[in-house]
């Protein structure tokens, strides 16, 4: 292999011209895992054999003339919170792993699509964090700064993007936990409407909040593993085409913008200035009872997580990190009258994000308050102010969680720090495909541009 | 009514302790908080109960304004 292609859609070309080959595109990944993994932490599991096996019959299928979509023939990765058949779903704990019989449906997805399986991903134990340092298998370090966080919980699949070690990955998203590690480490990623992509075969944290969507480079790599994802036989209706015309964004404030950092805040301005002058409208929106989303999604999260491992914690409550097991044993307190009041809040956020959406193509505002924060640190500084880190990471994002709605975070650009920034667009329940067409349409104006990891500098 | 949260917090705090978990307490203090102000929200949610008491109340009230 010459030249290595920089993205999903620019491998899938060359593939189905055959003009590369799936083990070539496999062994290169798997190469740069064994360079990089070491250090990085982003896999726990390499399934290289399988994946050399799996790609030479791609291959073959392809010289046959039985190419079957854009993810034929190309390696991706998946969570380790996902069921693969004959091989231990770690959940990143040294809980003792479940072995499943059977694979997750949406692996099943992806073996039909073609997809090649090199491995599976690190991550905060149990998606129960936004950091990535609380893993049985080596804190997963960010590319930009090994000393920095790649966020959580899906940092290993983030990172596997960045570092060429996959061209797309399956992340889990509960509260932030796809978008969160993309907006850490410059990547793009899609948590679609809730309930669009079955999640039977993937350990829960909460059944009402989790969601399993795409990780890569670009918005239309995102878009063409989300199709994957979507369908039991994708019927690949394309790249999203991107949105016609000018773009009506809300931008909802205040709450979202009370607690950010500087570079945050100006990549954010930058970005929403550069859509303005492009001809796109702009106008604030307001998002009723929105600051009591931390309190709806605690009650709620806390109790299903707990009730989950309840029988795990019984017999293995001392093989879970510190942090992890008090988040899960606090949860066990949680009145059902109080879980109940969490679900009644919830409907209140659906209608109200609903009614702040109306008349719009979709909200814009930033991804993630602050830079990928450093290891080990559960403050930080924000305006003057010292905040805890998980909440903080968690503010921009868990609303939507709590409502359901599709969002994605795209880079847009890099802080004084080096580090990434990101934006977040959030569309209609049920719109996903209409998200990707407008964040089509935003990427293509961003700071950085389309298939930038890492969004440039800002 | 849910005990006060007060109440809900010196049992939930005793209970942690005596399963040899004491640095829950902090965690249960921010739980505390987080769970007076959603209950404190019961009007702004919509609580259908609290129509239910409008509907009792109401004619009452008239009635003994009157």
């Amino acid at each position: 292999m010459t030249t290595r292609p920089g993205s999903l859609r620019e491998a899938a070309t060359l593939v189905e011209q055959k003009a590369i080959s799936p083990v070539e595109l496999t062994r290169a990944c798997l190469d740069r895992i064994a360079a990089k993994n070491e250090t990085l932490r982003a896999f726990i599991t390499v399934m290289g054999e399988q994946a050399l096996a799996d790609a030479a019959r791609a291959e073959k299928e392809i010289a046959k003339n039985r190419y079957r979509g854009p993810l034929h023939g190309i390696p991706v990765s998946v969570k380790d919170l996902v069921d693969i058949a004959g091989t231990p779903t770690t959940s990143g704990s040294a809980v003792p792993p479940r072995r499943p019989q059977h694979d997750a449906t949406i692996i099943s997805r992806l073996r039909s699509a073609g997809a090649i399986i090199v491995g599976k991903t690190n991550l905060h134990e149990f998606a129960y964090g936004t950091t990535s340092d609380e893993t049985a298998f080596g804190t997963v370090r960010n590319p930009y700064d090994h000393s920095r966080s790649a966020g959580g919980s899906s940092a290993g699949a983030a990172v596997a993007i960045v570092e060429e070690m996959c061209y797309a990955s399956v992340g889990t998203d509960t509260g932030g936990s796809i978008r969160i590690p993309a907006a850490a480490c410059g990547i793009t990623g899609l948590k679609p409407t809730h309930g669009e992509i079955p999640v039977d075969g993937v350990v829960p944290l909460s059944t009402t909040f989790d969601h399993v969507g795409p990780m890569a480079r670009t918005v239309s790599d995102t878009a063409l593993l989300y199709q994957g994802l979507r369908e039991a036989e994708a019927t690949w209706s394309g790249l999203p085409v991107e949105a016609e015309g000018p773009l009506w964004l809300g931008v909802p404030t205040p709450y979202f913008f009370d607690k950010l950092d500087g570079d945050v805040a100006r990549l954010f301005n930058a970005a929403r200035d550069g859509l303005t002058a492009a001809g796109h409208s702009m106008s604030d929106v307001s998002i009723a009872h929105v600051e009591r989303t931390p309190d709806v999604y605690l009650a709620v999260m806390l109790a299903e997580a707990s009730w989950y491992h309840a029988p795990l914690l019984r017999d293995h409550a001392d093989k879970y990190s510190p942090g992890v097991r008090l988040r899960l044993e606090m949860g066990r307190y949680v009145l059902a009258e109080d879980y109940l009041r969490g679900m009644q809040g919830r409907a209140a956020l659906i209608r109200s994000v609903d009614r702040a959406l109306e008349g719009l193509d979709a909200l814009l505002l930033p991804a993630l308050a602050i830079p990928a924060p450093p290891l080990g640190a559960t403050t930080v500084e924000v305006g003057g102010r010292t905040e805890p880190v998980r909440a903080t990471m968690l503010r921009l994002t868990q609303l939507f969680n709590v409502t359901g709605h599709p969002a994605i975070a795209i880079p847009c650009g890099r802080g004084t720090d080096g580090l990434p920034r990101a934006i977040q667009l959030v569309g209609h329940r049920g719109g996903t495909e209409r998200l990707l067409e407008v964040a089509t349409a935003v990427e293509r104006q961003m700071i950085g541009g389309a298939g930038s990891v890492g969004g440039g500098t800002g | 009514m849910a005990e006060p949260i007060q109440a809900w917090l010196a049992r939930a705090t005793a209970d942690a302790e005596a399963r040899g978990l004491p640095a829950l307490k902090p965690l249960l203090e921010t739980l505390a908080r987080s769970l007076q102000a959603l209950r404190d929200a019961d009007p702004e949610f919509g609580h259908p109960a609290l129509s239910h008491l409008d509907d009792q109340r109401s004619p009452d009230d008239d009635h003994a304004s009157r």
